[in-house]
């Protein structure tokens, strides 16, 4: 997928790039042009393309290398297959959920002063908190809602015992908790442009024209503000399927989602030899997010056309 | 009218507040946590034992010469190649950007995946140090490094700035080291944050190469004595915080001076 992918993008690049006129002078421009990315396709070549090439490849060979198509037969049944169902549930709660808080909070942001401390502060810290602390942040939730952390005992204190009544940290509740935290910060850091790309002159033409508030948002900004929404939305589902570190060190590797599994086939904790399989899950992500990727960057596309 | 304004400035205060609570909750839980002694005192007795547990220091400089390695190699890669990028193949701006956002469609989890295979053989000097840590960290930077520096390149008249330098009989090294360098600070400096950033807190690439970094450290600290990772992983959070608030305000202050009329990159 990924590979079919690169094909077809490097292809139109290529394309554009290249207004048919082969002419000798031509062609060595167009060589010495492409010089000075060499070392960029090289490197991207090993460190990027290779490995998801093996991976693919890997997909589909048992372990003496010889063709199957057991490992990927696997990966989509019993307990793959079924952690394949949790990872999608997880992913898409979390997506919905932190785009809704975080495009809120984003309008909320925005109507402080553009060059406020609070507007720096909040950029800064969704910038943390999106991007750099998945271990950080199971930590900070094991002090927060672990089995002794201060909200549980808190709760516990006026009667209320969420670990009794069924809850844990360590579980899918506890887990999608842990990256709505994450996921809304990111939904703040990719929405805002959208919104500020919003221009005061439409709600002024709405507004002249006799367009209630309630309108202005049903006619106007909603439709101009759906296809960015979506964008985000899946930027977020995407992110959520990847996401390894926050759950390996909150559950210690036993939670059944595709990201741990893979984790575990690898570093052959479970049955040794079983890397392949490993591959063959990491190629149904890749597929999974590729989709959800491809579909995004069609959206924004047609976003940039209004506010770009 | 005035008092639906008034009411369209509460909400937003109302939003904030509330964010605001939820977000530092983990935070001062962690605080309170990490302060906790026996029997239901609080002390500062796990922050008295950071210092001195093993393996703290080493895996802290370990991500450290990691982050720096990968903060020059970037830089060495990516800011020629967007630069001529820009300069001379314009129309092959959105190849190299596909290539450069390709990582966020490739979960870290896979990518180890393939590493492993591809680098089995690799001397030990690659595959048997954190050196293969930095060149695939590079990779994970790849979509922050490109939008970054892609943005700080658009800001300035770069043409402009490069013929001039030429014209006057600059070669190329010199031009990209003190003209465009220097014009695009900013964009390097946002760049090196967010990589130094990604990579003090990356796990799963290092914990599937068996790498001793920060992370790891962390999460293993964690399973006996989580009094001392939730210390550490507070404080972390608060440096990486306030670099950026810091880069923020730094960034802020230049295009304000430069280029009042000019929207923040984003």
């Amino acid at each position: 997928m990924t590979v079919s992918n690169t094909t077809t993008r490097t292809g139109a690049a290529g394309l554009s790039a290249a207004p048919a006129r082969p002419t000798g002078r031509r062609w060595v421009a167009r060589a010495a042009g492409l010089l000075g990315l060499l070392p960029f396709l090289a490197y991207t070549g090993l460190f990027l393309a290779a490995p998801v090439v093996m991976v693919v490849v890997g997909a589909f060979q048992d372990n003496d290398g010889a063709f199957t198509t057991d490992n990927v037969t696997t990966a989509v049944s019993d307990q793959y297959g079924r952690a394949f169902v949790t990872s999608i549930e997880l992913s898409a709660l979390t997506a919905v959920v932190g785009a809704v808080l975080g495009a809120v909070l984003a309008q909320a942001v925005l109507s402080r002063r553009p060059d406020g401390v609070l507007r720096k502060a909040v950029t800064s810290a969704s910038g943390v908190l999106a991007n750099f602390g998945g271990v950080q942040l199971a930590f900070a939730f094991i002090a927060t809602l672990g089995s002794i952390g201060i909200v549980t005992k808190a709760l516990a204190a006026v009667g209320l015992d969420i670990y009794q009544g069924g809850f844990t940290l360590f579980g899918f509740t506890g887990i999608a908790i842990v990256y709505i935290y994450f996921q809304v910060p990111l939904m703040l850091i990719v929405f805002t442009p959208a919104l500020e790309g919003m221009r005061e002159q439409w709600r002024e033409a709405a507004e002249n024209l006799g367009a209630t508030r309630w309108q202005y948002w049903r006619h106007v900004a909603g439709p101009v503000l759906l296809p960015p929404f979506l964008a985000s939305l899946l930027l977020l589902f995407a992110n959520s399927l990847s996401a390894f570190a926050t759950a390996e060190a909150l559950t210690n590797g036993i939670i059944g989602l595709v990201p741990i599994q893979i984790g575990a086939l690898v570093s052959g904790n479970v049955v040794a030899d079983q890397q392949n399989l490993g591959k063959a899950l990491g190629l149904g992500m890749v597929i999974v997010v590729g989709l959800v990727m491809a579909v995004y960057y069609r959206i924004q596309r047609r976003t940039a056309r209004w506010l770009g | 009218m005035s008092t639906q304004r008034r009411r369209a400035a509460r909400w937003p205060v109302i939003v904030l507040v509330v964010a605001g609570l939820y977000f530092l909750l983990p935070m001062v839980a962690s605080l309170e946590f990490s302060l906790r002694d026996v029997h239901n005192t609080h002390s500062f007795a796990a922050w008295g034992r950071l210092l001195s547990y093993p393996g703290l220091l080493d895996t802290l400089f370990t991500s450290l010469w990691v982050a720096f390695g990968t903060v020059a190699l970037t830089l060495l890669l990516m800011v020629p190649t967007v630069s001529w990028v820009h300069l001379r193949r314009p129309k092959l701006k959105r190849f190299v950007e596909g290539i450069s956002l390709l990582p966020l469609v490739i979960p870290p989890i896979v990518l180890v995946n393939g590493v492993l295979v591809v680098f089995q053989d690799a001397p030990e000097i690659v595959n048997g140090t954190p050196l293969i840590l930095v060149f695939e960290y590079v990779i994970l930077a790849l979509p922050f490094t490109y939008r970054t520096l892609d943005a700080g390149l658009s800001a300035i008249p770069l043409a402009t700035l490069v013929e001039a330098a030429r014209g006057l009989g600059a070669s190329w090294p010199v031009v990209l080291l003190r003209v465009v360098l220097p014009n695009i600070r900013t964009a390097v400096l946002g760049a090196a944050l967010l990589n130094l950033a990604l990579v003090m807190g990356e796990y799963t690439l290092s914990s599937i190469l068996l790498m001793q970094t920060f992370p790891v450290w962390m999460v293993s600290t964690g399973r006996t004595d989580a009094g001392v990772s939730v210390a550490v992983s507070l404080l972390s959070l608060l440096i990486v915080f306030v670099l950026l608030f810091l880069l923020s305000i730094v960034s802020g202050r230049r295009t304000r001076e430069l280029r009042p009329f000019t929207p923040s990159a984003s």
